[in-house]
């Protein structure tokens, strides 16, 4: 038996040049296009203060809550299942706060804590309908996404004869977990700031001499948290190499030895906890729970895992990318209006740029498995 | 008789029966398999092949009959049992991931990790270096640990397969049908590697339908033919018409080949 076809380089395969290797890496799209949609707005609105402390965190926030969902459609997609019911799950996770907290008068923690435990619950029946069923995860967390919207309207007419609970913010005052989502960090930095006119302070009002941005909101921290979270929890663990697995041929994956099921279960209750830390955060804030709350969020999280290079049959992808995806959302959506553009142009920016990211993603699937 | 006898078979399955309510699909099948031989199990389409070695490979519980492990009668569960006794398949639907690495693919399911601060962390850097060299001695020559396994030919992908089942401690192999998509020169390239997985010591078990396969790497010859065998020729034994006519169940063939010209 002669050795000359293995040994050697294979004479028909050249060298990768290194702009090639670049494309092959998840994130770079979402990179070029951070790039270009800064240097757009630069352009557009640099003078808008677009990019004054207020400014910067005026789309950082934005930018933020498209993350935190990003992050769990991220890795729910790479396992190779979809979750439509995001959109639904934020509305429902808010009203469940305001309604064990506000209209039952329990402790804000426990709301809290109550609703995690259910939304979790929710997620992981998700998953075990589309995985004892065999049915596409397409179809059942499409119907979750009427249940669980049908829920959060039916549940406070039913016992508040409407559809906004308000009083948030009064029954989570000096709540210890009410902080860690609706909280400031760094408070005593931007005063400092501010006192060293590094950033602006109001001049006039209640708040004369306070700098006009006065923390970082936790909002922001959980998002860079869980996409340090995810990315550690993909590229660096064995249980990354699953959910790569699961989404990438499960059958082989199972074959392998590896929990498939288990894998994509607990990636169904882990987009179901993103979806909650949105909806505990954003109500929070707004002090109110709303039945309409979270709706097409599903979409757009979608749209920003897709931009960040993860390819919609799963196995692959990035957090990073996803990260990056909502990064050019929250910059974009913000900048329009900075730039004075009619922000119905968003929409049009979104169909836009995801056929473009879906379009550039077969083709870096196809250099990666060699199809022709 | 010679010297295999001295030698302990690594695994003899006795007598093995196996029936689905009336259809009777092994009728008392035994062979013996011997460490650092190729085993070539041969036999046309509904011979019982792929029911034999799901005995073998603990996917299927035998009627009845003995599988006998290294002088120990065993009785597999299902095949993580079969996997810890040592016996490992590779499908002809290959456990493999085409969008991963092919260092993530060798390691999936037996991850090597370390702990920093206490966390498991996936050892990247063991998996690479490991499976590197588990190919360069397979004679594949990747151009890194990260190149992606959709990037390989159906051969390379074979032998990927074939030396992780070896990496992770197979002493017996059992190769379903490996060759039979693959082209005139990716098929010697999975001969070459069975020729080497035999050399270190491991037990392949070959099921083709291909004499001329066969032959070009088996130790000693096994032909199923309607759940029966016919024994075990060893090799230089037999000549390939033998083999040819046991696998077709006898003389039916031979007119048909005089017809055909000898071409098949």
């Amino acid at each position: 038996m002669s050795n000359e076809t293995t040994t050697g380089i294979d004479e028909r395969v050249n060298e990768m040049s290194s702009f090639r290797n670049a494309l092959i890496r998840p994130e770079l799209g979402g990179i070029i296009g951070t790039i270009a949609v800064f240097a757009v707005f630069i352009f557009l609105a640099g003078d808008s203060g677009m990019f004054s402390v207020q400014g910067v965190m005026n789309w950082s926030v934005v930018s933020a809550q498209f993350m935190i969902i990003a992050v769990g459609a991220c890795l729910l997609m790479i396992a190779g299942e979809f979750d439509l019911s995001v959109g639904s799950m934020i509305g429902f996770a808010g009203m469940l706060i305001a309604i064990f907290g506000v209209t039952f008068g329990w402790p804000m923690w426990m709301a809290i804590i109550l609703t995690f435990v259910i939304c979790m619950t929710i997620g992981a029946l998700n998953g075990l309908i589309c995985i004892r069923t065999g049915l596409p995860s397409f179809i059942v967390t499409l119907a979750f996404l009427f249940i669980l919207r049908g829920f959060t309207i039916f549940l406070p007419q039913t016992i508040e004869r409407k559809t906004i609970i308000g009083g948030i913010r009064e029954a989570a005052e000096g709540d210890w977990l009410g902080i860690i989502f609706g909280g400031k960090i760094l408070q005593g930095l931007f005063i400092y700031l501010g006192d060293l006119g590094v950033i602006a302070v109001f001049s006039r009002g209640t708040r004369a001499g306070q700098p006009v941005v006065d923390g970082i909101p936790m909002l922001i921290v959980w998002a860079l948290g869980l996409v340090i979270f995810g990315h550690i929890l993909l590229t660096k663990t064995r249980f990354g190499n699953w959910v790569f697995a699961s989404g990438g041929d499960a059958e082989a994956a199972r074959n392998s030895g590896v929990p498939v099921s288990k894998v994509k279960i607990l990636m169904f209750m882990f987009t179901a906890f993103c979806a909650t830390v949105f909806a505990t955060c954003q109500v929070m804030e707004f002090g109110s729970a709303g039945a309409d709350r979270g709706l097409l969020k599903e979409f757009e999280a979608i749209i920003a895992v897709v931009i960040g290079g993860a390819l919609l049959t799963g196995g692959y992808g990035s957090v990073i990318g996803a990260a990056l995806g909502a990064l050019i959302f929250g910059v974009v959506q913000q900048g329009l209006f900075f730039a004075g553009v009619e922000s119905s142009l968003f929409r049009v920016f979104l169909g836009v740029i995801l056929l473009g990211a879906v379009i550039l993603n077969t083709y870096i699937r196809r250099l990666i498995t060699g199809e022709r | 008789m010679n010297a295999q006898t001295e030698k302990k078979p690594i695994i003899e399955m006795r007598n093995i029966r196996k029936t689905y309510g009336p259809v009777i699909a092994l009728a008392g099948v035994s062979i013996k398999i011997y460490p650092g031989e190729c085993h070539c199990l041969l036999g046309d389409n509904g011979a019982g092949k792929s029911t034999f070695i799901k005995t073998m490979s603990g996917v299927v519980k035998p009627t009845e009959g003995d599988i006998i492990v290294d002088g120990n009668v065993q009785n597999f569960e299902n095949p993580r049992d079969a996997m810890e006794a040592g016996i490992s398949t590779v499908h002809q639907h290959l456990a493999m991931i085409p969008l991963m690495s092919v260092s993530r693919n060798f390691f999936l399911g037996n991850e090597p990790t370390k702990k920093i601060a206490g966390i498991q962390f996936y050892d990247r850097e063991k998996a690479d270096h490991e499976t590197m060299e588990a190919m360069r001695k397979m004679g594949i020559n990747l151009r890194g640990p990260d190149q992606a396994v959709g990037t390989l030919s159906g051969g390379e992908r074979q032998t990927v397969a074939i030396s992780r089942a070896v990496h992770f401690g197979a002493k017996v192999l059992i190769l379903d049908e490996p060759t039979s998509a693959l082209g005139v020169r990716q098929t010697s390239n999975v001969l070459a590697t069975i020729d080497k997985v035999r050399k270190e010591g491991v037990a392949v078990v070959f099921i083709t339908h291909n004499v001329r396969h066969a032959l070009a790497v088996g130790d000693r010859f096994t032909v199923l033919n309607r759940g029966t065998t016919h024994g075990t020729a060893e090799r230089g034994g037999i000549t390939p018409e033998a083999l040819q006519d046991l696998m077709a169940g006898g003389q039916e063939l031979a007119s048909l080949e005089g017809s055909l010209g000898g071409t098949v």
